[in-house]
């Protein structure tokens, strides 16, 4: 299952992130592996909005597609 | 040289001081450097606005603004311009938005890590109290180790405070007091560099200070150890000094949702552009305009001027005609530039001073991001594109904030080709309005489709892959008003500025050419390509020749010429697909290079006078 799995006010864990550069921009802004998001948004066939308290970032589809996450309580 | 709405200040200060601002994207640095050193520099809410180093003097002390950035690093121009600048500080004001702390605070440790003395600016705590989120200040402090003040910037809350404790700037607690593995690594580089910034940023895998040290021996690539014990250093900060209040739900919020959900967001932006239609398009460029350059300027001001040189020098002359003749540099360059271009360019950007300035800007990004990357760009460049309506000069600048050379190139060559700045459009808009939906539609249409065309051409033939969307999205905040004037006021003297002397040297030249007879010998040698091929008037071609000096005033040159709305409509298609401006060029070659700006030039002009004929065979 990946990011773009995944539906307005989903909360879930981030469970990998294959793409290097994506893993260290994610880490600065607050988001790793392991980390609880919300999916705050999803744009069809565009981009997937995740919310980690306050902040908001929104990832491209391609990207998106590279994170793989699971449900909370999923382990 | 000053271009659109940049301040661009000297970099090189004598002092004993280096104070430099450092922060993420959009946190309101450049207020604080606007306190502490009394430059106004344009403040937005949109990452990418400061581009360029501004500095001022603080007493003894030199300060710097730097570009906003998530790390140190090289991941792009900006972040490259800010790490040199912050390398080199001797006190590091850390603006932080305080909304935002797991975000900002990865930025803060990484300066503490990097050794240097910091004081932390908390700032937007106005936001905080508005989220119901509450900091312990106390903890905070002794958990970074540095001196922390809590700042509202925007209302001038904190900033006095700030200003007096900036001496208190001290080194604060790194990553590396609790990891003895990665303590040891910075040592041995350390031993070599002399100097533990370089060291850190060597095994952070930075390339341009790696290179500086051409002697040292192989360095083990540690920037994601390193980025991960970061991180899980920060989330344990923000665990324990940040607590919420979570049954709050505001009207901010919802509108900033609703932006991003499609149902609701395209009807909103539909609904925003019919309203700059409205108001650019029919108050400003006929009612305002109306006004200003009929009544004031055609109506009293060219008349008293014309008397005056008629009773002085002479009309009838050389000197004469220069000064006050059909195309006058007192009277023609003079109306064009206050009567008719001013309005429109102030009330382009006081509705861009608001749009940056709420927060909408990056959820348009969001919007439009499936449609850009099917022309080889990522939402993102809606930004420049935007800006481009605004004036591509500037807007060609902040391509930079775009991933690869690749989205530079096809973002520059479009901006140059289909994207009409507000002088112009703000021309083009008082033309076109007077037409039937018709005729707007196909300008619109054509504009378009020339767009997407050129985009996706260039999206085939370039080599490469472009980068994916990743953006911050700010919360969605009322301007203030203040702000939006200022900074309107700003961007509208930066036009004045620039685009006053080359129109004065343009009306000049029109005239020597008119006097010489190279204008009739252009008109009647272009007439192939304006009558037969365009189906304009002969007389169009003067339009066309100013173009080639801004287009804006070759829009403006048709103004006074007798048009059926066709030929107002090819006439427009042509002239907005037409070259670029003279500063635009110039930008254009100091960002990328002459042959790649020269390839544009002569590509705007084939394929403006091809799609002006096609239109004129197809459609009329």
């Amino acid at each position: 299952m990946t990011l773009v799995d995944m539906t307005h006010g989903n909360k879930f864990i981030i469970d990998k992130i294959e793409d290097k550069d994506t893993r260290l921009q994610a880490l600065r802004f607050g988001i790793s592996e392991g980390s609880e998001i919300e999916c705050a948004g999803l744009m069809p066939g565009g981009p997937v909005i995740l919310k980690k308290n306050l902040q908001e970032i929104a990832i491209g589809r391609r990207t998106a597609e590279k994170i793989s996450v699971k449900k909370k309580g999923m382990i | 040289m000053s271009h659109c709405g940049q301040t661009e200040i000297d970099t090189e200060l004598q002092a004993d001081k280096k104070i430099v601002l450092a922060g993420n994207p959009n946190v309101g640095k450049s207020i604080f450097f606007n306190y502490l050193t009394g430059i106004y520099v344009s403040v937005s809410n949109y990452p990418g606005t400061t581009l360029d180093i501004s500095s001022g003097k603080m007493g003894d002390a030199a300060v710097y603004d730097t570009p906003g950035v998530y790390g140190v690093g090289s991941i792009n121009d900006e972040e490259r311009v800010a790490r040199d600048i912050i390398m080199s500080a001797d006190i590091i004001i850390n603006v932080v938005d305080a909304s935002h702390l797991e975000r900002d605070l990865f930025l803060t440790q990484q300066l503490i890590d990097l050794d240097k003395k910091i004081i932390v600016a908390l700032n937007m705590m106005d936001e905080v109290e508005k989220n119901n989120i509450s900091i312990d200040l106390e903890a905070l402090e002794k958990e970074l180790g540095v001196p922390v003040i809590p700042t509202t910037a925007a209302k001038n809350r904190g900033l006095d405070k700030l200003k007096h404790s900036i001496d208190q700037a001290t080194k604060g607690n790194s990553i590396f007091t609790n990891n003895q593995e990665l303590a040891e690594e910075v040592k041995n580089v350390e031993s070599e560099t002399g100097n533990k910034a370089d060291a850190l940023m060597i095994l952070e895998e930075d390339e341009n200070i790696r290179s500086q040290y051409s002697s040292l021996k192989t360095v083990p690539a540690l920037r994601e150890e390193i980025y991960t014990a970061r991180r899980q250093r920060v989330d344990q900060i923000t665990d324990q000094v940040l607590s919420y209040d979570q049954n709050t739900s505001q009207l901010a919020r919802k509108i900033g949702a609703y932006m991003l959900k499609p149902v609701t967001a395209i009807p909103m932006l539909l609904v925003l552009l019919y309203i700059i239609y409205q108001f650019i398009g029919v108050f400003v460029a006929q009612t305002v305009v109306g006004v200003t350059e009929e009544l004031i300027f055609v109506e009293n001001y060219e008349p008293f001027v014309r008397n005056i040189i008629a009773n002085t020098i002479g009309l009838e002359n050389f000197f004469g005609q220069l000064l006050a003749g059909e195309y006058g540099i007192l009277t023609m360059a003079v109306t064009y530039i206050f009567g008719l271009l001013l309005p429109l360019v102030a009330g382009f950007y006081f509705l861009l001073s608001i749009l940056e300035d709420s927060g909408y800007l990056p959820r348009i990004a969001v919007l439009m991001d499936r449609l850009l990357q099917k022309i080889g760009l990522n939402g993102r460049a809606i930004i420049p594109m935007l800006l481009g309506f605004g004036c591509v000069t500037m807007a060609t600048i902040t391509t930079r904030l775009l991933g690869t050379k690749r989205e530079r190139i096809i973002s520059i060559f479009l901006l140059g080709l289909a994207i009409p700045c507000s002088a112009q459009l703000g021309v083009i808009a008082g033309l076109i309005a007077q037409l039937d939906v018709f005729y707007i539609l196909v300008y619109v249409l054509t504009i378009f489709a020339v767009y997407v065309l050129a985009g996706t051409f260039l999206n085939k033939v370039l080599p490469g892959e472009s980068s994916d969307l990743l953006i911050d999205l700010p919360p969605i905040r009322l301007p203030d008003l203040k702000n939006v004037f200022n900074k309107t006021y700003q961007q509208t003297a930066a036009f004045v500025k620039e685009a006053g002397p080359i129109f004065v040297l343009g009306a000049a030249l029109i005239t020597v050419m008119q006097k010489t007879g190279l204008l009739a010998l252009i008109t009647r040698g272009a007439e192939p390509i304006t009558v037969n091929w365009l189906g304009l008037p002969a007389e169009t071609a003067t339009a066309f020749v100013m173009g080639i000096i801004r287009r804006d005033f070759g829009a403006a040159g048709l103004t006074s010429i007798a048009l059926t709305p066709a030929q107002i409509t090819i006439s427009l298609i042509t002239l907005t697909l037409f070259v670029p401006c003279i500063a635009a060029m110039m930008i254009m070659i100091k960002e990328r290079n002459f042959k790649e700006s020269v390839y544009i030039w002569f590509g705007s002009w084939i394929t403006a006078f091809i799609t002006g004929g096609l239109v004129n065979l197809l459609i009329f």
